[in-house]
């Protein structure tokens, strides 16, 4: 059974392993179609029309599925590996163990962004950025440049209070968990992380930095926490509502999994603290 | 005091008269904003109401950086982002043209339909 761990808790092994499974896939060219699936959702998905990879009640269940398929295909090139998770509400600083260059690697220079260090960066040459919207291809970071603070744990807290799932009219401007954990209402959770890293990690293409799985599987964690705090609230809408994915209505691109297969995450994988 | 009922009832009708005509102008103010033309940090962005549908999925507004289209989308609440800026709301599209110029630092944007 996969166990997904704290990053801050990972051994030198353990990153190792996650670092050249990572590479292996961007090799290979698996990794980039994680990549151009994501931007096709961010850019289709509004508030007006259909919408399920991102705001909308199935953001939660939609990248708790992307992930899982990232992850297997992690786990097709070292059956070991497991997504770490990032919880920035503790690890808060561009000094932590996560942007050491036997990681992730740091932040971007001035000049241009340019990530110089670890096993991402383009130096490397093992880090091309091939699904883009502009014309640099090496990896770029500003972290706590575009907004100076990630979420503090109080922050979190105030979300996970949150008792309704989800809430009319089911996009940006809904209240309740979902729009509040997605960041588009309130304290700003999730959508702020993205902005706090910069580069690539604000844009459409936000997968071209690896740690969007990070942040991503401890979004998804967190949704399990609320579940625990909330064992008598489910997702919502239940049936019947247009442009929106209903709790046993399929997800596209998949068209085989309904938010409702995908509730319980140990069916999948654990936590270390689980 | 009949005369005095009856053109308070009139004046009343006149205003109800003068919201609806107004609403209807309001609200497509609002739908639309309007178009701009600018340099902004030496590189020229533009932008204007445009068919909705195709790549602007209901947008119905497209905004230009030197010429290659930048992707807007505008939320439920009337904020605006873009592709190079998608987790990060703005008040317009010209500022969202205006964050776009600020992220790429003089790199050209690659058509989005190429992707």
């Amino acid at each position: 059974m996969t166990v997904r761990k704290n990053q801050a808790s990972l051994s030198a092994d353990e990153k190792q392993r996650f670092v050249a499974a990572v590479l292996e896939l961007k090799r290979s060219g698996r990794y980039d179609a994680f990549v151009t699936t994501h931007n096709a959702f961010i850019m289709s998905d509004t508030d007006n029309s259909a919408r399920t990879g991102h705001r909308s009640p199935s953001f939660l269940p939609w990248h708790r599925r992307y992930l899982l398929e990232f992850e297997r295909a992690l786990q097709s090139v070292d059956a070991s590996v497991a997504l770490p998770y990032w919880d920035w509400s503790t690890d808060r600083s561009p000094r932590a163990s996560l942007w050491a260059p036997d990681f992730l690697g740091g932040t971007g220079r001035s000049r241009d962004g340019q990530v110089m260090d670890g096993p991402f960066a383009a130096s490397s040459g093992n880090w091309p950025i091939s699904v883009r919207v502009d014309a640099r291809t090496f990896l770029r970071r500003s972290l706590g440049g575009a907004v100076r603070e990630l979420p503090t744990r109080a922050e979190v807290d105030s979300v996970l209070a949150m008792a309704t799932y989800d809430m009319a009219p089911w996009n940006s401007a809904s209240d309740g968990f979902r729009n509040h954990l997605e960041g588009w209402r309130g304290v700003n959770l999730h959508n702020r992380v993205h902005v706090w890293v910069g580069g690539q990690m604000a844009t459409g293409v936000s997968p071209n930095d690896p740690v969007f799985w990070l942040h991503h599987a401890y979004v998804d964690k967190l949704w399990a926490e609320w579940q625990r705090r909330h064992p008598d609230s489910g997702y919502l809408p239940a049936a019947g509502t247009p442009n929106v994915v209903d709790l046993d209505e399929t997800m596209k691109p998949w068209n085989d999994v309904r938010p409702a297969d995908l509730l319980d995450h140990r069916a999948h994988y654990t936590f270390d603290t689980d | 005091m009949p005369e005095l009922t009856r053109r308070r009832a009139l004046t009343a009708a006149a205003a109800l008269a003068t919201t609806v005509a107004v609403a209807p102008r309001a609200a497509a103010h609002d739908h639309s904003p309007e178009a701009f033309d600018e340099v902004y940090k030496g590189r020229r962005i533009q932008g204007r109401p445009a068919a909705a549908g195709g790549h602007h999925h209901g947008a119905g507004y497209a905004v230009f950086v030197d010429g290659a289209e930048l992707h807007v989308m505008r939320n439920a609440d009337g904020t605006w982002i873009s592709v190079v800026s998608h987790y990060d709301p703005v008040p317009t599209p010209k500022a969202a043209a205006r964050a776009a110029v600020d992220e790429l630092r003089g790199a050209r944007l690659v058509p989005f339909s190429a992707n």
